[in-house]
């Protein structure tokens, strides 16, 4: 335990700026489309239809990988 | 002759856009490029002084806008080289004063005259950056390796893809060689992963820059330093030559060891 304590590499600071900056920008790239309102409430409208969903707790992130854009979204059901 | 446009950009303030400016432009210049650097940002103006043509200055681009002189009585001709034209901001005016109809229409008169237009835009979101990207056939984003100027650059990007800026790429200027191999210093790999825009160039941290804006002489004019030579790599690039980006390297031990002696 000890040892593990001490073995244990320390995150570097750009590590941790890379991976906050990661996180932020897929929200932020997010809010700023002009159409995820419309989406997200359309979306909705069609899920609810079928399932209880959470509406607190969704998450849109999009993402970008080289040339490809992802659209990331996250919908919890409500626990029965 | 129909001249490029070229705005520099940056969203953050103080992380090199002026500077990078001056550098190209006069780079340009040296190349044997008719070129012409405008500072866009009205009422805070700060290119004329790193380019050391503060003194020169009788009129202003907002003089031309308001039509009490001729595009051509603003201009001022660098003696440094043939090739570079500077059109200074109103120091005294604010950027309300901008007439984006007749910004348009000097820019256009520009092209006829110029085959490169540089524009040094004001930092922010505002209207000084919205006129300033609206002529620009190219776009160049300035960041440094910090969250503050990368969030915001990533922002700026946004921007100017949801209003079809389609040729956008980045500088990453101050890189620290200690401090990126320390790992307290994103590098330029991580910037370009981020930001995921292609990589113009890159431009190391370097105290010469503050040297040479105190004597208004930009880094390209001394083709020895360091930073001279990354403008230089970046001047070849816009000009469609494909140069290798440069290494960052720490100061050599000898060239350290002189500059203690000289006692900077």
């Amino acid at each position: 335990m000890i040892l593990d304590f001490l073995l244990k590499r320390k995150e570097k600071s750009s590590e941790i700026a890379r991976k906050r900056l990661q996180i932020i920008l897929a929200h932020e790239r997010t809010l700023n489309l002009p159409f995820m309102e419309n989406l997200k409430k359309d979306l909705l409208q069609v899920i609810t239809k079928y399932v209880d969903i959470d509406k607190e707790n969704i998450k849109v992130n999009m993402n970008k990988l080289d040339n490809m854009e992802i659209l990331d979204i996250n919908i919890p059901f409500r626990q029965r | 002759m129909k001249g490029t446009v070229i705005t520099i950009t940056s969203g953050k303030g103080g992380v090199g856009k002026t500077t990078i400016a001056a550098n190209l432009s006069l780079g340009l210049a040296l190349k044997g490029k008719k070129t012409v650097v405008i500072d866009m940002d009205i009422g805070l103006r700060n290119l004329d002084m790193i380019l050391g043509l503060e003194n020169r200055i009788v009129y202003d681009i907002i003089n031309v806008m308001e039509n009490k002189v001729k595009l051509s009585q603003a201009l001022i001709r660098d003696k440094r080289t043939n090739n570079l034209h500077f059109l200074p901001a109103s120091q005294t005016k604010d950027k309300t004063s901008i007439k984006i109809d007749r910004f348009l229409e000097i820019m256009e008169d520009l092209k006829q005259k110029f085959e490169y237009i540089i524009i040094d835009s004001p930092a922010g979101i505002e209207s000084g950056f919205k006129t300033s990207m609206l002529p620009a056939d190219k776009i160049i984003v300035v960041a440094t390796p910090e969250v503050s100027s990368i969030r915001d650059a990533d922002r700026i990007i946004g921007i100017l893809e949801a209003n079809e800026k389609k040729d956008i790429s980045l500088i990453i200027n101050r890189i620290s060689y200690q401090l990126t191999k320390k790992g307290d210093m994103l590098s330029k790999d991580d910037v370009v992963q981020v930001l995921s825009v292609p990589l113009l160039g890159i431009v190391p941290e370097n105290k010469d820059v503050l040297t040479h804006a105190n004597k208004g002489e930009p880094s390209i004019l001394h083709q020895n330093s360091t930073t001279g030579r990354a403008f230089n790599n970046i001047t070849r690039r816009i000009l469609g030559e494909d140069v290798e980006l440069m290494e960052i390297k720490e100061e050599k031990g000898f060239l350290k060891l002189l500059n203690i002696f000289k006692g900077s």
